[in-house]
């Protein structure tokens, strides 16, 4: 079930800061319900499984210990998996304006 | 050595963190009361003008072009009243080396931060000056680290906060990224006591003095092209620094009669630090959430006494709709050739709403662009707003209702100015800085101060002051 990953691969590690019982009383009830969780990046220390505890330098060196949660992490995000079609409208709309062609 | 990193424990060394990692004792500035030395604090930083516009050119920020948006001009008179029409120009921020004025500011605190020899330089922040940050500490040859609000509790991150963290990333410095509460602040504080880095406050004033730059040339530059001053400048208001910047850099090119206005996406109804809410905006600044409590509040913020003072200089306050800002960016893009924002346009939207109340021979300037791309940019932001169920539609703006819908306008004449209740915020203000220090009594010291903190008189400070069972001492 677990993936092994080496020493010195480019990883994500994941830590709770703080517990849900821990929060500041000034959040939103949904907020108070969920921990504040924390990810960051670097190079794995030891090799180690997914889901270990396990330690990371990161790139600026600081040693940080997390939950290791992803190896490569890629950006995923793009220009939206979905095209939105309304935005082809407008610009068509302001030309036939400024071009005096709007009935 | 072991610290106590409890949060109580860390939060109660607050003073001393802050203090350490800007270089700077607050205390120096208190009177005891309600009133704090603000010029004096400005006046410290210990840069002119001159020192400042010489710290950015080494590193490529400033002088940016000033563009006339002719063919918006023309949008603007071609759905306004015979006569009615203001020309609108604009600053072109995201030529800065990172894409966007928060450069102006991220170049004075690294070159502080090398000046006094830290090693490397941290900011919270999930907006673009994160990647300032990021730029300027590599050109200066600092290490950083940007500390981001990034997801919700499924890991589900806005597309804009995502592209956010990967120009940092791609800029060398390490990202923190959190789940969203205001419980960031101690994590940032312990990222600054555990590194010794310097802390590029967006609120010190060094991050303020920076953007005095912008407004400064904004007046040069109308002057050598239009002979005059701008009658307008709209800056986006989020956190207040590039109001505040923006206006004292116009003050001290002499440009006093120019208007001051902000503007803010508004997103009243979203709380901000709910975890529901987070992924239902589809602005992650420039908006209400922060524009109006760093207006009314802005001594909340990471540094004890905040340099960024809104009302200090705003003129008026106009809010804008989600769906307009979207509009606005593709009429941007489609009438002028240029991609950009969309959170950049913000003041843009309001000058176009401001523009159609105004006669032809008035000038506005917008006060930045922003890059553009990948997840910021209304097609992967308005897919996103789909996926969390937010209806993306046309019809009447004033109709939008933030975190159900987004509205974009069936025709640009529906884009309008809505002005905020300025004495109402001017009021909230005052009943802020009272709390702020526990206030029970106003000597003339702390009278004087609020009028200038409000850009208003003292009868309005006194019968404020009257309210809130404050006594006068004079």
């Amino acid at each position: 079930m677990s993936t092994s990953v080496k020493k010195g691969q480019w990883v994500q590690v994941h830590e709770i800061v703080l517990k849900p019982e821990e929060r500041t009383a000034k959040i939103p009830d949904d907020t108070k319900k969920v921990p504040l969780e924390l990810w960051v990046k670097g190079f794995l220390n030891e090799d180690s499984n997914m889901g270990d505890t396990a330690e990371i330098t990161t790139i600026t060196g600081r040693k940080v210990s997390g939950t290791l949660v992803d190896v490569n992490p890629v950006y995923k995000y793009g220009f939206g998996d979905e095209y939105v079609p309304e935005l082809l409208k407008i610009g068509l709309q302001v030309k036939k304006i400024v071009r005096g062609e709007e009935k | 050595m072991n610290r106590d990193n409890s949060y109580a424990a860390v939060s109660a060394r607050n003073s001393e963190i802050i203090k350490n990692a800007t270089g700077i004792d607050y205390s120096v500035y208190e009177t005891g009361g309600i009133a704090f030395d603000y010029e004096r604090m400005m006046s410290d930083t210990g840069y002119s003008l001159e020192d400042i516009i010489e710290i950015q050119r080494e590193v490529g920020v400033g002088n940016t072009p000033l563009l006339e948006l002719k063919n918006i001009t023309e949008l603007v008179r071609k759905t306004s009243p015979k006569g009615k029409g203001a020309r609108i120009f604009v600053k072109d921020e995201q030529c800065n080396p990172s894409g966007s004025f928060k450069d102006r500011r991220a170049a004075i605190s690294v070159f502080q931060a090398k000046k006094l020899g830290y090693k490397g330089i941290a900011a919270a922040t999930s907006g673009n000056y994160g990647a300032a940050v990021a730029s300027q500490a590599a050109m200066r040859n600092l290490d950083c680290i940007i500390v981001q609000e990034c997801f919700d509790s499924r890991k589900v991150g806005q597309p804009e906060i995502l592209e956010k963290q990967r120009k940092c990333e791609c800029l060398g410095a390490e990202v923190i990224q959190l789940s969203v509460g205001p419980e960031l602040f101690y994590t940032f504080l312990r990222v600054l006591e555990d590194t010794g880095y310097f802390n590029a406050s967006l609120y010190s004033t060094f991050g303020i003095a920076g953007v005095e730059t912008l407004g400064y040339e904004i007046a040069m530059q109308c002057r050598e092209m239009l002979g005059r001053d701008p009658d307008y400048v709209i800056a986006t208001q989020a956190g207040g620094g590039n109001l505040t910047g923006t206006a004292r850099g116009l003050i001290k090119a002499g440009a006093l009669n120019t208007k001051i206005y902000g503007a803010s996406v508004d997103l009243k109804g979203l709380h901000m630090a709910s975890d529901n809410d987070f992924n239902k905006k589809s602005f992650t600044t420039g908006h209400t959430g922060f524009g109006m409590p760093y207006a009314t509040n802005p001594d909340h913020a990471d540094v004890p006494r905040s340099a960024a003072r809104t009302l200090r200089y705003m003129d008026a306050f106009l809010t804008v709709k989600q769906g307009e800002v979207f509009y606005m960016t593709e009429v941007l893009s489609n009438l002028e050739g240029m991609e950009r924002g969309p959170a950049g346009n913000t003041s843009l939207t309001a000058a176009f709403a401001l523009a159609r109340e105004l006669d032809e021979d008035q000038i506005i300037v917008v006060q930045e662009t922003e890059y553009t791309g990948a997840g910021k940019h209304p097609l992967p932001q308005l897919a996103f707003a789909k996926h969390n169920c937010i209806e993306v539609k046309f019809g009447n703006p004033d109709e939008e209702i933030p975190g159900l819908d987004i509205i974009l306008p069936d025709h640009p004449s529906l884009i309008t100015a809505r002005y905020a209740d300025m004495e109402k915020l001017k009021k909230s203000y005052i009943k802020n800085a009272v709390h702020h220090v526990g206030a029970t009594k106003a000597n003339e010291e702390d009278i004087e101060f609020l009028i200038k903190d409000t850009k208003s008189n003292r009868e309005f400070v006194i019968e404020t002051l009257n309210s809130l069972n404050v006594d006068i001492i004079v």
